[in-house]
């Protein structure tokens, strides 16, 4: 078995795997169902949209269920204190959530505008708010969340839903948002010929350049404007996780300091610079497959880098810094995580493998002539 | 102190959303075997009626998919929206089922289930198999790490309390794994899902042949439900028992209240067939009891002795008042780990903390516990007896009656004469809620019966919830029923309307009914 401290790294590597995985595989779902009312002007070509992703959305969404599963069993403080206390945001990203299944499955069964014009827009609220919402999270994160724990380590959030919705936050709100679209909009490219090809042409342009603005204003407003956390008690990875037992404070510029202490995780922010810019690049010139390829390493260029500017915070207390939830300190027993690591281990190359069948089987550009083909068996 | 509006909020809301996701999990893990028979037999005689059958049962499949994958979601939400202690205090053993189900089997099943409804131009036939074997065995896999969960709460080996985490933590993951209550639970479980699955093949086949409609196709359709659905009422009455003894062992508690045995009898108990329980006086007004019956399924012995609720009490207050001194010790350990006196003193009663637990309904500090409190603290360890005496016996009630009707459907179909009784199809017609209905009360029984646990013997449901406003919870639990209700309107509008339409919606002009707007 592992040693603990090491577990408790490999965990929070494996939690940005899976958290990373979900971008670039369901991000791409969601990137595609937020430009189908705005690619897609007919019913052609919104069905066009909407097959693209027809026999892959299932299979994506799992990202998130094991991402989610994954964050209870490996950091179930974390998965207890943020799900309750983030609660109208979460209900909100599941409401938003039940869109999808329903709205791929059930639109086209029925033949009546009405009808399918509601459950395209379903599909729109289903790709666009959780990215938006997972975006604001995670900008809170950074400036703190109002949550304490009780002796027994019950916690209480003492916020409110709307102050959630600040300006940073909402400006991390719209990297997320832009960074999905973005993705979404070269795969529908990689997918599509003609006008659906053209229209997410220019939206990977226009995506492309807000992410590129909105990732670089977030970047200097952390550098210049929100003061981190910092441990100032003596870490002790080995020890049982006990959020209580150590001292934290705020400080100017601490959210940087990872980079000048490990400066190898410089180059996170340098994947996510030279992802967005080769991907628009590749995409313009129509090199789709290696566009998509680019901005996946975008996500994890941007993910990456929040989680390192984070480290080893998870889920910084605003209220009572000291019971704020860091790598060290939220972890499973030893022995579960250890359990959880070879089970992800030894699935998530098979996964991977037959994700990837599946896409071969599937590949090839969805066109007018297949939805005729396919009347009744398409979406 | 958590007020007990929000636990009970917390509790409708999960039941709520629980048993509505229900109603479309049964009729996947039995369709998913269905469609492979049926494609089976496509790819074994080339037949293309098969593939039909195979194509359209697997439409109504995936708009019942729809909603299973829907409702799903929320269930794993909710652990953390609503019940954050219990997340924190268990999470450590209860979540690693669920990330596994994720990795090991809810990807299988979704992955494939793409393939399954859009591949069938891009794979062979033998490849186009496997796709839907793959998918079914990823669907009954999700449930059987699902009820390994559900299991451990009923059931909770292979875990230890720590005072330095507080909370909960795996010791033997074999143990959680191959934890009889687990096993028994799914085994019965995805039965009740095949009979479901072919509850639901029989009855739509029923509806054609009775109009004199694609009969051909119905006929085929009815003959493999028949068989499929005999073979898994069989095994759900069978496991059904097997699950009955296991509850003899982990829950007593839970067997005694739904048997309403208020008094510990002479080896072997009789079984009360029909009772009418009275929970004021703890006896039963009225009861037509068969003897030996209940000792043989409980105990799978002609000696052993069944506690009744009366004696389960006693032992309970001994144990809430044991509890109560662990409770003492850990919150003394709490404020100094270093305390040698108190953690001999916690170790000596660890075993009972959970029951101190129950105190904490009550009170703050337990050591201010008077008789009147222990008394209610003691009343509340047996979940009330009359929903659970009543729901099992109707779940069991509905169980022989299917026996019934897939015996008759199965002997006719050998004859080769069930499209000339109408009886028969009728009957298979109407019976279509009969296994929802059933499943819904079996897991009423399972849960409603674990009360006043979350975690049986471990954490009481009155301490697992989050610490969220009363508020929030009429506002989420209204959302959850709107939604719900208008979702549960169209996938019955759309389900309705194919079954209707039959396999001519499938475009392919061998039907009747062909679908209009092709």
């Amino acid at each position: 078995m592992l040693d603990y401290p090491s577990l408790k790294i490999i965990w929070w590597l494996l939690v940005g795997v899976l958290l990373i995985g979900f971008a670039i595989m369901d991000g791409h779902d969601m990137g595609v169902g937020t430009l189908l009312p705005f690619v897609g002007r007919d019913d052609v070509e919104r069905r066009i949209v909407i097959n693209t992703v027809g026999p892959h959305w299932d299979g994506n969404q799992v990202w998130f269920i094991t991402g989610g599963g994954a964050i209870f069993a490996a950091w179930p403080l974390v998965y207890a204190t943020a799900f309750s206390g983030f609660y109208w945001a979460m209900l909100a990203v599941l409401w938003a959530l039940f869109f999808r299944p329903v709205g791929f499955d059930y639109r086209s069964k029925i033949d009546n505008p009405t009808w399918r014009n509601t459950w395209d827009w379903g599909l729109f609220i289903g790709g666009a708010v959780p990215p938006l919402i997972f975006g604001v999270a995670f900008g809170n994160l950074f400036l703190g969340v109002p949550f304490q724990f009780a002796d027994n380590l019950m916690s209480t959030y003492t916020g409110t839903f709307w102050a959630l919705l600040n300006p940073f936050a909402l400006l991390c709100g719209v990297v997320s948002t832009a960074m999905i679209t973005f993705h979404g909009a070269i795969y529908l490219m990689h997918r599509t010929d003609g006008a659906v090809y053209a229209r997410s042409r220019t939206a990977m342009m226009l995506f492309g350049g807000l992410l590129l603005l909105s990732f670089s204003v977030a970047g200097l407003w952390l550098w210049q404007g929100i003061d981190g956390y910092t441990i100032t008690s003596a870490v002790t990875p080995e020890s049982l996780p006990n959020p209580l037992d150590k001292t934290v404070v705020r400080q100017a510029g601490a959210w940087l300091a990872n980079y000048e202490r490990y400066p190898a995780t410089m180059a996170l922010p340098a994947i996510a610079y030279a992802g967005i810019l080769i991907a628009m690049l590749l995409a313009a010139q129509g090199t789709t497959l290696a566009a998509f390829v680019a901005s996946s390493f975008a996500i994890l260029g941007i993910i990456g880098t929040a989680g390192a500017s984070l480290f080893p915070f998870i889920m910084p207390s605003s209220s009572d810094p000291r019971a704020s939830l860091t790598v060290w300190d939220s972890v499973s027993s030893q022995l579960t995580l250890n359990i959880m690591l070879w089970a992800t281990v030894i699935f998530m190359p098979i996964i991977i493998a037959y994700t990837s069948w599946a896409y071969k089987v599937m590949a090839g550009k969805v066109t007018a002539a297949y939805i005729r083909e396919n009347e009744h068996a398409a979406y | 102190m958590l007020s007990e509006q929000l636990v009970d909020l917390s509790r409708l809301q999960f039941a709520v959303t629980a048993m509505y996701h229900f109603l479309f999990v049964p009729l996947t893990i039995g369709m998913t075997w269905i469609l492979v028979i049926m494609e089976s037999v496509y790819v074994m005689t080339g037949k293309t009626i098969y593939k039909d059958m195979t194509c359209f049962w697997g439409k109504l499949f995936g708009i019942n998919f729809a909603l299973g994958v829907t409702t799903g979601i929320t269930m794993e939400f909710q652990f953390g929206t609503n019940w954050a202690y219990y997340s924190h205090y268990v999470g450590d053993i209860f979540g690693a089922p669920l990330a596994i189900e994720g990795l090991m089997a809810f990807f299988l099943e979704s992955t494939f289930i793409g393939l399954f409804f859009f591949g069938w131009d891009r794979l062979s036939r033998r490849q186009h198999l496997l796709v839907t074997i793959l998918m079914a065995v990823g669907t009954n896999l999700s449930a059987l790490w699902i009820l390994i969960a559900n299991g451990w709460m009923q059931n909770p080996v292979g875990a230890e309390f720590s005072y330095v985490t507080m909370r909960m933590e795996m010791v033997d993951f074999w143990a959680v794994l191959f934890n009889p209550d687990a096993q028994a639970k799914f085994v019965h479980t995805v039965s009740a899902g095949y009979v479901t699955g072919a509850m639901f093949v029989l009855s739509i086949s029923a509806f054609y042949l009775l109009r004199g409609r694609d009969v051909e196709f119905a006929k085929k359709s009815f003959r493999i439900a028949a068989a499929f659905g005999f073979a898994s009422i069989c095994s759900v009455i069978v496991l059904g028992d097997e699950s009955g003894y296991t509850v003899g062992e982990a829950q007593q508690t839970k067997l005694a209240a739904m048997e309403a045995m208020w008094e510990t009898e002479p080896a072997p108990a009789g079984f009360n067939l029909i009772a009418i329980p009275n929970e004021k006086e703890m006896k039963n007004d009225f009861a037509i009891e068969i003897p030996w019956v209940m000792g043989i399924i409980g105990t799978r012995s002609l000696d052993k002795q069944i506690p009744g609720i009366k004696e389960i009490r006693e032992k309970n207050r001994e144990r809430i008042l044991s509890g109560m001194e662990a409770v003492v010790a850990l919150e003394a350990l709490r404020k100094n780990p270093a305390d040698a006196a108190m953690k001999a003193e916690f170790e000596e009663h660890k075993a009972d903390l959970g029951f101190g637990l129950l105190l904490k309904k009550y009170l703050v500090d337990v050591r201010q516990v008077t008789p009147e409190i222990l008394e209610k603290a003691v009343a509340d360890t047996i979940p009330r007896v009359a929903p659970l005496f009543w729901s099992f016996r109707l779940m069991v009630a509905f169980g022989f009656l299917m026996l019934g009707l897939f015996g008759a459907a199965l002997v006719y179909s050998l004859k080769g004469n069930f499209a000339d009784k109408p009886w028969l199809l009728r009957s298979a017609l109407w019976m279509l809620p009969v296994p929802w209905l059933s499943c819904e009360l079996g897991w009423f029984v399972a849960e409603y019966g674990r009360q006043p646990w979350t975690i049986y013997g471990v954490l009481p449901t009155h301490m697992s919830v989050s610490t969220l406003s009363v508020n929030s919870l009429y506002g989420s639990l209204a959302g959850f029923i709107g939604f719900y209700t208008i979702l549960l309107i169209v996938e019955m509008y759309l389900m309705v309307k194919f079954a209707k339409l039959g396999p001519g919606s499938l475009g392919t002009g061998r039907y009747d009914n062909e679908y209009a707007h092709a």
